[in-house]
């Protein structure tokens, strides 16, 4: 096996005493994260970022990764001891969690979703170490049309397979292109929509939108509750755990199937927040006694843990293998690439091996580190909640501030930031998208460049975009899935006429 | 195994009151924004339109794609905009209430002055005037905390980003007085 001869340098590469402790502060820092509640997985790692701009890409890498699963695991010690979802993604684990805290189970629900959580994980990288390897040489292949149609692809399904209200989902897609246009246009060089303003020049960078879209709007949303929070302590002791290990095995098409969920809804752009809900619904429906959920059943920690981890996990997949990322966080991560000077793509593969297996053997032994921390120091980190919000608040605003100007040295970014950070709010309360926003900054120009790129080969013939099987399968595809909701509504329709037909035939 | 008594309590100083009137409308403020982007999508159409926004021989001039993006934004602004309209007598969700908006306003205003007075006095003395008055006034803790917090903070800040880690921030007179 190839990929296991490539993860063992991998592991080699990172075996240093200073990444497995850059590893373990961002464990640590990540846990926080996901424990505070108004300060999620994206905008921990969109703030932390500027921590990495001076570390070389590898320890980079594995200690951003390294808060995303720490805030990963988290997200569930509030769920389960304060009933509050500390992050979108684990409020599925509140369901049954919390009733476990309050009949005296806290520990078993710990575990619980903790183990859950790391064999969700571990199903992901494994998919990640065998698959993205296969599909990154494909893309090699890749030419602009391809890309292009891959970007579309990844466009349209938001548009199509996204719950919000489809306009809600344009407008924020459309909004997230357009910015990303801002500045000077690669292919021609013209400046483009900057209104003589030198600042806007150097164009709206995705990670100061993100950084005010996710950690100042998330403040401003936070104050507008109550604060007042009651939990439940608690410690687990060795005999919980291994009597919570024991169980497991008898839950394994539960785990099994969520496990399946969250990757496919990872590497597509459904999400950690879709996977977790639909592992618990799919668990509540195949079990005998549904009832029983809701009421502490250890079966409904199990079910949204391990889809929301599977599913956070493997959104890395398509952005290692395409550059193409699958959530919130891994268009983030994607952003730092850029920054640390990489190019995201398949190239990745062949140019920055060390890169590409450290950070896959970091999910191994990130997600095993992880596992032992948070089972080992709930009590700290549940005591983490004990702070108040008003201490809190600011420091995460000081923090944004210095994500926001770290990234260009730029005053301008600090307003900026303040300005996405209302925009963020206002639309959170009126129900537009976030992600699609996000990735569209993130993608745009790239996606511009390669339609562009694409038209300059074919001298504008637009056909170029079916010119092959490849290509035009992706781009058919796409197409199918933006207007899928009309398909589907359509072929609702005939079903029900041919349905009537029937009817009327036997009469 | 775990007794399951609460034993993690966190109060609010000030909450929000849950009886207070709303300000405004979840539909006013959607109708709002939609009419705001569709004035973005206007401007930036037009930008784009005298950047240039046909076919050249080579393939789309750099206005193009922005261009139609524009107007796909305007549409799907309209779109809303119209929907809400239809909808009008139904009854809509409240967007805030006026103890809600206090309460967002007492951590903007605060934000707003925080990057203010980072243009003058650098980030890290920002950063403890936020802090160490956000957590006096807003959180009503103790002034001493307050102030040893902020000030911890700031200190670890500085610290951590302007010596460990090389990113440098804007700064002010005081960090001169030490010279930085």
């Amino acid at each position: 096996m190839e990929a296991f001869g490539l993860l063992i340098y991998g592991f080699s590469v990172l075996l240093t005493w200073k990444t497995l402790a850059l590893m373990m502060v961002g464990l640590v820092l990540g846990i926080f994260v996901g424990v505070l509640p108004g300060l999620g997985g994206p905008n921990g790692v969109a703030i932390l970022l500027p921590l990495t701009f001076t570390m070389d890409p590898t320890s980079a890498i594995v200690m951003l990764s390294c808060i995303y699963w720490g805030a990963l695991f988290g997200g569930a010690i509030t769920s389960i001891l304060f009933n509050i979802p500390g992050e979108a993604w684990s409020v599925a684990t509140t369901f049954d969690g919390y009733p476990m805290a309050q009949q005296g189970k806290a520990a078993e629900a710990l575990t619980a979703a903790f183990t859950s959580s790391f064999i969700g994980s571990l199903v992901a990288v494994l998919l990640i170490t065998f698959l993205a390897p296969g599909i990154a040489s494909f893309a090699l292949r890749f030419g602009p049309p391809e890309f292009f149609a891959v970007y579309l692809l990844t466009f349209c399904s938001f548009v199509g397979l996204g719950r919000e209200e489809k306009h809600k989902t344009i407008i924020s897609m459309t909004l997230g292109l357009l910015l990303a246009g801002v500045g000077m246009d690669t292919v021609s060089g013209q400046l483009r929509m900057t209104f003589g303003s030198n600042e806007l020049l150097r164009g709206i960078n995705f990670l100061v939108a993100v950084i005010g879209l996710f950690g100042i709007s998330e403040i401003l949303l936070t104050m507008e509750e109550r604060l007042a929070l009651r939990g439940h302590a608690a410690s687990i002791s060795l005999r919980v755990v291994l009597k919570v290990w024991k169980e497991m095995p008898r839950y394994w098409a539960t785990l099994l199937r969520s496990s399946a969920i969250g990757c496919w809804l990872g590497i597509t752009p459904g999400g950690a927040i879709a996977a977790s809900f639909m592992g618990y619904n799919l668990a509540k429906r195949f079990a005998k006694d549904k009832d029983s959920f809701g009421k502490g059943r250890i079966e409904g920690v199990f079910a949204p843990e391990t889809a929301a981890h599977a599913s956070g996990t493997s959104a890395l997949l398509p952005m290692l293998a395409l550059g193409i990322p699958g959530s919130g966080t891994a268009a983030i991560l994607l952003g730092g690439l850029m920054v640390w000077g990489l190019n995201p793509g398949p190239l990745l593969f062949v140019e920055h091996k060390g890169f590409v297996w450290g950070l896959i053997a970091s999910m191994y032994l990130g997600n095993v580190v992880g596992l032992i921390l948070v089972l080992t120091t709930v009590p700290v980190f549940a005591a983490v909640l004990r702070v108040p919000f008003s201490a809190i608040a600011p420091m995460i605003v000081v923090s944004c501030a210095i994500g926001a100007y770290a990234i260009q040295n730029a005053m301008f970014d600090i307003w900026l930031m303040l300005v996405f950070g209302v925009a963020g709010y206002v639309f959170k309360k009126i129900g537009i998208p976030l992600a699609p926003f996000t990735l569209a900054l993130v993608l745009g120009n790239r996606a511009e460049d390669a339609f562009r790129l694409s038209m300059i080969g074919a001298a504008g013939d637009l056909r170029v975009f079916w010119s092959n099987g490849l290509v035009g399968s992706i781009t058919t595809l796409a197409l199918v899935l933006l207007f899928w909701p009309l398909i589907s509504s359509a072929l609702a329709r005939m079903r029900s006429a041919i349905r009537r037909d029937a009817g009327l035939g036997i009469k | 195994m775990s007794k399951p008594e609460v034993e993690i309590v966190v109060e609010d100083p000030n909450p929000p009151a849950s009886d207070s009137p709303a300000v405004t409308s979840t539909r006013t403020v959607d109708v709002v924004a939609a009419l705001l982007l569709l004035a973005l999508a206007v401007l930036l159409g037009f930008d784009n339109w005298r950047t240039g926004m046909s076919w050249d021989s080579t393939g789309p001039q750099a206005g193009y794609l922005p261009f139609y993006l524009s107007v796909i934004l305007a549409a799907a602004c309209l779109f809303g905009i119209g929907k809400e309209f239809l909808a009008r007598k139904q009854a809509s969700e409240t967007f805030v209430t006026r103890a809600q908006l206090r309460r967002v306003t007492q951590v903007f205003v605060p934000t707003l002055l925080f990057c203010v007075v980072t243009q003058w006095l650098g980030l890290y003395v920002a950063s403890f005037l936020l802090v160490a008055g956000f957590m006096a006034f807003i959180g009503r803790i103790a002034a001493w905390k307050a102030v040893l917090t902020a000030f911890l903070f700031s200190l670890i800040m500085f610290v951590t980003f302007e010596i460990a880690f090389d990113v440098i921030m804007p700064k002010g007179p005081l960090e001169a007085l030490f010279g930085h």
